[in-house]
């Protein structure tokens, strides 16, 4: 096989083992759903003043894909990148001829491909259940947001494991960094309600900016429908990513073998 | 004349201050089951995964299939075959599955229902991994090495920890290995398990190479004295003799001529058990054994 046949191959496998995997459709597919619904319910009617005032279920369509594009991206590729490295599958992989680009790429792909199903199921969700539809016309706008967003999580992600010691360890450091800026960046908390302090605080990081370009990709109000400095401040986040990822991943286990 | 498929000379390897292999030398030949047998701590996995090219030496010579590893790329990979000391298997995938998957990286695949046969589980192909057992699971670890049809295979300890049955069926799969065709390099620190597969033993200890031979004649066990023990009138009675055959000739003579049956009669020769230790334990006194198995 090629190199893309081989991404393909790769690919059809990485698929199987993310579906049937409770943990990864859990928290990558269940997670965001239930937190969206909560949060529509609990704030159903309510007004969040920005763009001059948008109801809160519109409000968190945008923002709770927003945290499912990372979840599917960062946490996903970071927590099973560490377990199959601690497993000892990443080495095992290295023993054969494939290319160990082609794993990584088809990782990738797998997380980009779980991002547009999210994308497309909570845009179901919030179109039957709250009349949120789906703004057509800033589609290019949305996917090119999910894709710089999907790129840039996805270094980081990977260079992340470089410094997760453990299997235990992915899922309590992969949270403790994500959780904090859900609830600075207002994915959670509406940014009407954050203090300013809060909000250059988090601009600091790229949960923000990614946030911010996709919020305004996908709520028809004012404004340009792409926040090419957001996007421009992700990509250099993102390149970041791997470069760290070059220099620091690794495919053999830290703990003992 | 044999043909090296692995040679080695002056292997070195250093973790900082650590010497874990002290300049090894041998050779592997094509179609033989080689084993490499020492215990924890002497330098077999960093030596192996020094061949596998996972591993960067510190000094002397390597060459395997024609390549040095530490430069080999993806056709040398296609002709080698893997099986990690410790490695788990994708969880969420089957058997068949996971050989498929592993089918794809080679350019040219042994059959994955050969593989599943070769490996004896055909009767679990659609079950997933997390569902095998240890022996199962490190049967089809070998599987997934087999899949590419390499014509060398590592195999670093690969029953360690098995129950003695689980061992059984991963012997009569790596000894179908060498039906195969194949060149077997085997580490281990069970004796028997070289005792029962290898055709050539080398055995290490301390980073170094203490004996090496067939598993018959290692450490000089043809040569070495014979004990023969019997009982006579209830007593224990145990000889010692460079000379087996006249010994017991004039022995059972004797008891024939007396009418007696000399019970519990047995003649041993020191066993590769006993050689190894022997060897071992000498070694280990002499040089300090540092680090892990690493």
């Amino acid at each position: 096989m090629n190199g893309l046949a081989l991404v393909g191959h790769q690919f059809r496998y990485d698929q199987k083992a993310f579906w049937r995997n409770p943990a990864s459709v859990f928290f990558t597919v269940m997670f965001p759903v239930i937190v969206f619904l909560i949060l529509a319910v609990v704030f159903d009617g309510e007004v969040v003043e920005v763009r001059g005032g948008i109801e809160a279920t519109t409000y968190y369509v945008p923002s709770i894909m927003s945290l499912a594009i990372i979840s599917a991206t960062m946490q996903t590729l970071a927590m099973t990148l560490v377990i199959a490295r601690e497993d000892g599958r990443l080495k095992r992989g290295r023993g054969t001829p494939m290319p160990p680009w082609v794993f990584i790429a088809s990782r990738v792909g797998n997380s980009i491909v779980v991002a547009l199903m999210m994308l497309a199921l909570l845009a179901a969700i919030g179109g039957a259940l709250y009349g949120v539809e789906l703004p057509w016309e800033r589609l290019p706008a949305i996917l090119l947001a999910l894709v710089v967003g999907a790129a840039t999580f996805c270094c980081l992600g990977i260079a992340l494991t470089a410094v997760i010691p453990s299997q235990d360890a992915a899922a309590a450091i992969v949270n403790a960094l994500l959780l904090p800026l859900y609830f600075l960046s207002g994915v959670f908390i509406p940014e009407d309600e954050l203090p300013d302090g809060v909000i250059a605080f988090a601009d600091l990081f790229p949960v923000r900016h990614f946030f911010h370009a996709f919020f305004d990709a996908y709520v028809p109000a004012g404004g340009p429908a792409v926040a090419w400095d957001d996007l421009a401040i992700l990509a250099l986040w993102g390149l970041a990513g791997l470069l760290l990822a070059i220099k620091f991943f690794r495919w053999t286990p830290r703990s003992g073998g | 004349m044999a043909e090296a498929v692995i040679s080695i000379s002056g292997l070195r390897k250093s973790y900082g201050a650590t010497e874990a292999v002290r300049g090894i030398d041998l050779e592997v030949n094509r179609g033989e089951v080689f084993a490499f047998l020492g215990p924890n701590g002497a330098g077999k996995t960093t030596t192996v995964e020094i061949l596998e090219g996972y591993r960067r030496r510190s000094g002397g010579e390597v060459t395997v299939l024609g390549e040095d590893p530490e430069r080999a790329g993806r056709e040398w990979r296609e002709r080698i075959g893997i099986v990690l000391q410790s490695g788990r298997l994708d969880p969420y995938l089957t058997v068949r599955e996971s050989l498929d998957l592993y089918a794809g990286y080679f350019r040219a695949p042994r059959p994955t229902e050969d593989v599943i046969a070769l490996i004896g589980l055909e009767g679990k192909a659609d079950e997933r991994t997390s569902r095998l057992s240890g022996g199962q699971q490190r049967r089809l670890d070998v599987g997934m090495a087999l899949i590419g049809d390499p014509e060398l295979l590592f195999l670093d300890e690969p029953t360690t920890g098995f129950d003695p049955s689980a061992r059984r069926q991963a012997w009569d799969v790596i000894a179908g290995l060498r039906d195969l065709g194949k060149t077997v390099f085997l580490t281990t620190h069970y004796m028997d398990e070289a005792q029962r597969l290898a055709d050539r033993v080398v055995i290490i200890a301390a980073g170094r190479v203490v004996a090496r031979g067939t598993p018959e004649d290692l450490g000089g066990r043809e040569s070495g004295e014979t004990t023969i023990r019997y009982r006579r009138d209830g007593r224990e009675e145990t000889l010692t003799t460079t000379t087996p055959v006249q010994a017991l000739h004039e022995l059972t003579g004797a008891a024939l001529a007396r009418g007696e049956t000399l019970e519990g009669l047995e003649v041993t020769r020191p066993s590769l058990e006993d050689v190894y230790l022997e060897l071992t334990d000498a070694a280990e006194m002499n040089g300090t054994v540092e680090g892990s198995g690493r």
